[in-house]
């Protein structure tokens, strides 16, 4: 079968998030990026199917130039090659997204043949729109489950599952071609080895530049949320400090 | 007429907290424009809810009714929303930011071809609205121009209390078909699997002891449990952990993880990126155990204990023996 998988390129924002100046974006001079956790288990999966099926994945992504590190570590896990459609520094909303998204599956699959199973994230890690996938597959007539945790395929149909309000697991089949959007835990994604990574840089990344288009909803600026950092009291230091710990949970009612 | 619409969900007929949060956020618009406020409930059962929704200020439930809408299919809870926009062109749609509001409100917008502003925290009415919605899970908020001829919006869960409005009122009720096509009935629900038993459930613990890359290995965690246990909650990890094998993802606290709301949580070797942090907001008094005495989450904490978190685990699981003489 084959597989695509779109992710998104992310800083790793660590303990503190620092704004630019004009407010507009994350000071990320002093990051490093990653790919969202929920496309990272989305490509884990990417990967699986096509092993236990075979067939062959790609990776598509909608970034800057740098965001072809993400779809190399996509390929080191062992997905086939690479889809950078280049954003040209601008913010693109999730109408404006889904739409290049589309547009580079249908150039893709006129050239190489349908995909069976379009894989995203729930949400990015950033942006968090929850919507991408749903707009995809409404544009390409696909059936669409988003938030799944579990995914089984056999015999052209997918079975997927995921969280119940209320708590318990509800299933959805779905016959393929076919989009689903995952969450974390649905897999544990491995880390790319060193032979993978040197397989990785020889895999075929194509650079598209999509038009931009204003979807209609347009970021003005970021803002960080009022924190009431309080002062810290420091109880004690090593194991010296534990008579002052089961007094602040006495306090509690805990003990 | 024209209104605001809010997509309401319910369990037989009472209404969910995120979407009594949503119906407030809703209600404060619709006055500032206004506007009445109409919802959208699922399902024959879900008139039983006008009670409930007319103490929220709601003037008409409008009720989807066909065999078909049950159980839970997302395109056709969507289709439903979208005769109701259809018929009475609502100025703004508004729904709860669960799971299934996201993911029908999303294939709402889809269809429709309009832009949708997810996880809201605050609308200003306006041509264009100025939403101010949750970026990071809420670590960071984005102000963005909404500019539709029908704004979509989600409210971000517990970003609003739930509110009754202040005047008595009855809302009236009226069912309707949805125009629904094939397409909208491929994706539904199939069947249930009954939830896993286990230990003391993480986003309902009254204590969460939290474990992160401090800890060291899988086998680290003896001591956290044994914790967790003497005070009667539960183990919760950072995401490096679930990442590194030690901890299924079932224990992961965070943005991709649960969201606690213990009245303790006890952060030990966690060093507190914003990720972890969102999940963790809910709990009452943070206590946490570093080497780091610069380390983020001692800025966060109320009460902190700068040392090796095993010696200090093990000391105070002892004291704690001592204390209550067992």
């Amino acid at each position: 079968m084959n597989v695509l998988v779109c992710v998104k390129r992310v800083p790793a924002t660590g303990g503190r998030i620092l704004l630019t100046e004009d407010q507009r974006e994350i000071d990320t001079r002093y990051l490093g990026f990653t790919v969202s956790p929920h496309e990272e288990c989305a490509a884990e999966e990417a990967v699986r199917l096509v092993t236990e099926h075979g067939g062959s994945s790609v990776v598509l992504t909608l970034g800057p130039p740098e965001a072809e590190e993400q779809l190399r570590d996509a390929m080191a896990i062992g997905i086939d090659r690479g889809i950078l459609l280049e954003s040209g520094g601008r913010e693109w909303d999730p109408v404006a997204t889904a739409a290049a998204i589309v547009d580079a599956i249908r150039a893709d699959e006129a050239a190489s043949g349908r995909f069976d199973l379009l894989l995203f994230g729930n949400e990015a890690a950033d942006s968090g729109d929850y919507q991408v996938g749903a707009r995809v597959a409404h544009v390409l007539g696909l059936p669409c489950v988003t938030g799944i945790k579990g995914l089984e395929v056999r015999d052209g149909r997918a079975t997927v599952r995921r969280e119940a309000p209320g708590g318990g697991w509800e299933v959805f089949e779905l016959p393929l071609p076919a989009l689903v959007a995952v969450k974390e835990g649905i897999n544990l994604p491995r880390f790319p080895s060193v032979p993978g990574r040197l397989k990785a840089r020889k895999k075929e990344v194509a650079r598209v530049r999509p038009e931009w288009r204003d979807g209609g909803l347009r970021l003005q600026r970021l803002a960080l949320p009022r924190e009431q950092e309080g002062s810290v009291e420091i109880l004690g230091e090593g194991p010296a400090a534990a008579p002052a710990v089961v007094a602040v949970l006495q306090r509690l009612g805990l003990v | 007429m024209t209104s605001v619409l809010t997509f309401v969900e319910h369990d037989g007929g009472t209404p969910e907290k995120v979407s009594l949060e949503a119906l407030t956020f809703a209600r404060a618009l619709s006055e500032r424009m206004s506007l009445p406020l109409y919802a959208l409930v699922i399902g024959a059962d879900g008139a039983v809810a006008s009670d409930a929704l007319g103490a929220y200020g709601v003037a008409e439930v409008h009720v989807a009714t066909d065999d078909r809408l049950d159980p839970y299919a997302p395109r056709a809870w969507a289709a439903s929303a979208a005769t109701l926009m259809d018929a009475g062109a609502p100025a703004v749609v508004v729904g709860p930011g669960s799971e299934r509001g996201a993911e029908v409100m999303a294939h709402l917008a889809a269809r429709a071809g309009l832009p949708l502003a997810a996880n809201c925290t605050h609308v200003e009415p306006g041509d264009p609205f100025v939403v101010t919605r949750q970026r990071w899970g809420g670590s960071l908020l984005e102000v963005a121009e909404l500019e539709a001829p029908v704004a979509l919006l989600t409210v971000a869960p517990h970003a609003v209390q739930p509110e009754p409005a202040t005047g008595p009122g009855a809302a009236s009720c009226r069912e309707f078909r949805p125009t629904l096509d094939e397409a909208d009935l491929i994706v539904r629900v199939a069947g249930r699997l009954e939830p896993e038993r286990g230990a003391v459930s993480l986003s309902e613990a009254r204590v969460v002891v939290g474990g992160g890359r401090g800890v060291g290995s899988a086998d680290g965690f003896a001591e956290l449990e044994e914790l967790a246990e003497l005070l009667g909650g539960t183990v919760g990890v950072s995401r490096v952990v679930t990442s590194l094998g030690w901890r299924p993802h079932t224990d992961q606290v965070g943005q991709t993880g649960t969201r606690i709301a213990p009245d303790l949580y006890v952060a030990c070797g966690i060093s507190g990126a914003i990720q972890h942090m969102v999940g963790a907001k809910g709990a009452k008094h943070l206590l946490a155990i570093n080497t780091d005495r610069e380390a983020p989450i001692m800025a966060k904490a109320e009460w902190a204990v700068v040392g090796d978190l095993h010696a200090v685990v093990s000391a105070v699981n002892a004291e704690i023996r001592r204390v209550r003489g067992s």
